[in-house]
């Protein structure tokens, strides 16, 4: 395997192509004669957590839509566990920036809404509600809800169809720094007991940091991977470890070179 | 609305968030729902009331003072007076008469109106099909329909019922379209990511999210099914609260005419109450202000 990795060059390294969960390549992305995406490619393994960060406009969330299968004018393929797909699957869970609640429905409906709705006290819903440390929540609406909540709920939901792959779009952009940092631990801790191969974009070094076993820094127009950073800390990490510092200082100057600060 | 709304619009469990909203362990307290104190209630009835029955005791006064003729404002009493000679069984004859043209041509109206906005609302090809024709429709006064109403379909109740469709159908239609074209895209991309085919997407999220806007529509349209009731009753009709007011007038009895306003007032208010109570419940999940 060691050779194989070496062939995909700094780039990719630390990749595990072999068993990767997700494999978004997008030869070319378009809108209208504006090219987006050029030649990117993102493999994700089970358990691993990649962030996406690059300047606004750089393709970060088209390249996530593509890959979650709302997207499909594009050049490419986007594979999971090795099949292809062309929309969107079963084993790709979604979070976004908004939790994008139905209203209407209670939050075990909201969870359990691709089954067309959660029976009283269905366990499945109850253990995806424990898992994001809301039980008990099932019966309430999404409007009684805080933002933190409700995005907990949004993150059971992406869950509820046992996705080999989680894809989040600034999903904690919008909540408080206590509140995010909560729902960053929970995220870690549930991707990766699920073995769940995760693709995040963010617009926090802070977050990417703490989050990644990888940064991927996106240029801007047209978009392409500019650098990979690893993040050698071992895990569980504590904030002030000096490895999460310097991950957070090469970050940075990624971002730079990206002229994304 | 075609579909049973207990089928769109889950809310069982409903009665059990409190319990667990309590024990707040999250990030931020969530929002708890505050009733109105009992007595802020009070008050809003009793300044609600207040206009009405200062107007009523001065009429009364007036009346009985002979400050006014009272055979163009009779007193409240003279009213109450009017409907009681008139006898229970002929008051409820006429309002029977009304309430069911309303409920028929109403039923009809909001069918077609649901049935048709639902389309035009769905369908890009139906919206350029028909809704400039209903715009166009739309801007005649309803009222211009009945005399050619009145020449193809007679004097019965055909006519009468036609109106109140009429009536009824375009505050609904508008309701409909405007509800369904305005839905959260980014709902309709949750739905396209649970891969809900498209009449599972029309049943559990264009049409509940369409909900607020298809009641205000339903709303609207009801109280302008009472309107056209009462236009197509003083036309031609030998029953209803419309005959009781052109009855009123023929014979000069201004506190018949009276009897048959306030009547009509009853009715229309109470429909319209039990409509916002409809509503209510049925858009409990609103994240407004009077939601709570």
């Amino acid at each position: 395997m060691r050779v194989v990795e070496r062939s995909f060059g700094d780039l990719h390294r630390g990749e595990r192509p072999g068993d990767a969960a997700l494999d978004v390549q997008v030869r070319a992305k378009r809108f209208d004669a504006r090219l987006v995406l050029d030649d990117v490619r993102v493999r994700v393994a089970p358990g691993e957590i990649v962030c996406l960060v690059g300047a606004s406009g750089c393709g970060k969330s088209t390249l996530l839509r593509i890959a979650a299968g709302l997207d499909r004018e594009f050049e490419g393929a986007v594979r999971v566990d090795g099949r292809a797909h062309d929309a969107p699957t079963r084993e790709v869970g979604v979070v976004f920036q908004e939790p994008r609640l139905f209203p209407w429905c209670s939050v075990a409906d909201n969870i359990a809404f691709e089954a067309g709705g959660a029976p009283r006290n269905d366990p499945r819903v109850a253990g995806l509600l424990e898992d994001v440390g809301l039980s008990g929540y099932g019966a309430a609406l999404p409007r009684q809800l805080s933002g933190g909540q409700a995005q907990r709920v949004a993150l059971a939901r992406a869950l509820a169809g046992e996705p080999r792959v989680l894809l989040l779009d600034e999903p904690f952009s919008a909540v408080d720094a206590f509140t995010r940092m909560k729902l960053q631990d929970l995220l870690i801790g549930l991707v990766r007991r699920k073995g769940i191969a995760t693709l995040m974009v963010t617009h926090d070094i802070d977050e990417a940091a703490w989050l990644a076993d990888r940064v991927l820094v996106l240029d801007a127009d047209p978009g392409r991977l500019r650098e990979q950073i690893a993040v050698p800390v071992a895990r569980p990490r504590v904030r002030d470890d000096p490895g999460l510092a310097a991950a957070r200082a090469r970050i940075f100057h990624g971002l730079q070179a990206a002229h994304a600060l | 609305m075609t579909a049973d709304p207990t089928i769109l619009l889950d809310y069982s469990h409903a009665s059990q968030w409190g319990a667990a909203l309590a024990d707040g362990r999250d990030d931020t307290t969530p929002r708890p729902e505050t009733p109105r104190p009992a007595s802020g209630r009070a008050r809003a009835i009793l300044l609600a009331w207040l206009l009405p029955l200062a107007a009523l005791a001065a009429t009364e006064i007036a009346g009985r003072l002979g400050w006014v003729t009272s055979n163009l404002l009779p007193t409240p009493s003279d009213v109450a007076r009017a409907l009681f000679e008139l006898g229970g069984h002929t008051v409820a004859n006429h309002v029977a008469a009304s309430t069911a043209r309303v409920v028929a041509g109403y039923a009809i109206g909001a069918s077609l109106a649901v049935a048709i906005g639902s389309l035009v609302g769905l369908s890009a090809t139906a919206r350029a099909l028909l809704d400039p024709s209903f715009q166009a429709l739309r801007a005649i006064p309803s009222l211009a329909w009945v005399p050619l109403l009145l020449l193809w379909l007679g004097i019965g109740e055909a006519p009468k019922l036609a109106m109140i469709a009429i009536g009824a159908f375009f505050p609904i239609y508008m309701g409909v379209v405007a509800g369904i074209r305005g839905v959260d895209r980014k709902l309709v991309e949750v739905a396209r990511l649970m891969r809900l085919d498209s009449f599972a997407l029309v049943r559990r999220v264009l049409l509940p999210a369409a909900l607020p806007s298809v009641m205000t529509g339903l709303r609207n349209g009801l109280s302008l099914a009472w309107m056209f009731m009462v236009a197509g009753e003083l036309i031609a009709a030998s029953s209803g609260l419309g005959y009781l007011l052109t009855d009123g007038r023929e014979t000069s009895r201004a506190d018949l005419v009276l009897a048959a306003i306030v009547l009509l007032a009853l009715l229309g208010k109470l429909s319209d109450t039990a409509m916002a109570r409809l509503e209510r419940r049925l858009l409990r999940w609103r994240d407004t202000v009077d939601a709570s």
